[in-house]
């Protein structure tokens, strides 16, 4: 099933990268990151299937990344949001000068 | 590679559960509301778990659905409900046609980058398992030793490191979400 397998991870993950080009909403841009690890990690089970267990090791890495980045990206957004009231990117411009 | 034959009722199921797992990804982003976001996307862990299972990665299916649909999800809409987001003025949040048409543009670019990669024979020699060897180790061994022995032994320092990684991060997380005096 690995080419299957390959052919979702590869829709999934150009579904993440669609979104975050089309969205303005911090929050659903950092899912849309989330669902673009997950294409990633479908992509390593299916691979461990076959070279052996380092994929699925190497998954449990980036699970744990995800958590670190969830929690660290949100207070980051909540930061935001106390200081511009919103959290469209449009509006949250300063370094534009 | 030899292909080993399948049983019916397992290719039905991983047609049809990475089939939910798109189309969820799909409503994922194109719905307006974040909450309803958030909810597809759980939809679209949980799928992904099943795949997990279905490709002889039991442990990684269970703590798919403990930690990305159980715990950092939860973070999310937490957070969506904190911020208030449901409101009218935060939903149009879709950009121009301009972008989207250069979304859809960079997506088929990488989608048939993809496939030509995915298109190109795997050398044998690369192939460490025999097909069916990883369901065998499991049947024998359990779900977890397998994933276990290798992370304890061989990557016990990349182990080792992503405890320093999360206490780093929960420091972080502490120090941004503290209110300050002036921007209360």
């Amino acid at each position: 099933m690995l080419a299957e397998s390959l052919f979702f991870s590869a829709v999934l993950f150009v579904i993440g990268v669609v979104g975050v080009l089309t969205r303005r909403n911090a929050i659903i841009i950092f899912m849309c990151v989330e669902l673009m690890l997950n294409a990633v990690n479908l992509a390593f089970v299916a691979f461990a299937q076959v070279y052996g267990m380092a994929g699925q090791v190497f998954v449990f890495f980036v699970m744990t990344v995800a958590a670190a980045e969830a929690a660290v990206g949100l207070a980051i957004i909540i930061a935001l949001f106390r200081h511009r009231k919103t959290v469209n990117l449009e509006q949250i411009n300063l370094l534009k000068g | 590679m030899t292909q080993v034959e399948l049983p019916l009722f397992y290719t039905f199921h991983f047609y049809l559960f990475g089939l939910i797992a798109v189309v969820s990804a799909v409503l994922f982003v194109t719905r307006k509301s974040p909450v309803a976001a958030a909810l597809w996307l759980v939809n679209t862990m949980f799928c992904l778990a099943a795949l997990y299972v279905l490709l002889d990665a039991q442990f990684i299916g269970a703590i798919q659905v403990l930690v990305y649909a159980g715990a950092i999800m939860v973070v999310f809409l937490f957070v969506i409900m904190l911020l208030n987001l449901g409101h009218p003025s935060e939903l149009a949040d879709a950009r121009g046609l301009g972008w989207k048409l250069a979304a859809g543009f960079v997506g088929l670019a990488l989608l048939a980058e993809v496939f030509t990669l995915t298109r190109s024979k795997i050398p044998l020699k690369f192939l460490e398992l025999k097909p069916g060897a990883l369901a065998t180790q499991i049947a024998t061994e359990g779900a977890i030793a397998p994933v276990a022995k290798p992370l304890f032994t061989e990557y016990l320092l990349a182990f080792e490191l992503t405890s320093v990684l999360l206490l780093v991060a929960i420091v972080g997380a502490v120090v941004l979400g503290r209110r300050t005096k002036d921007a209360g």
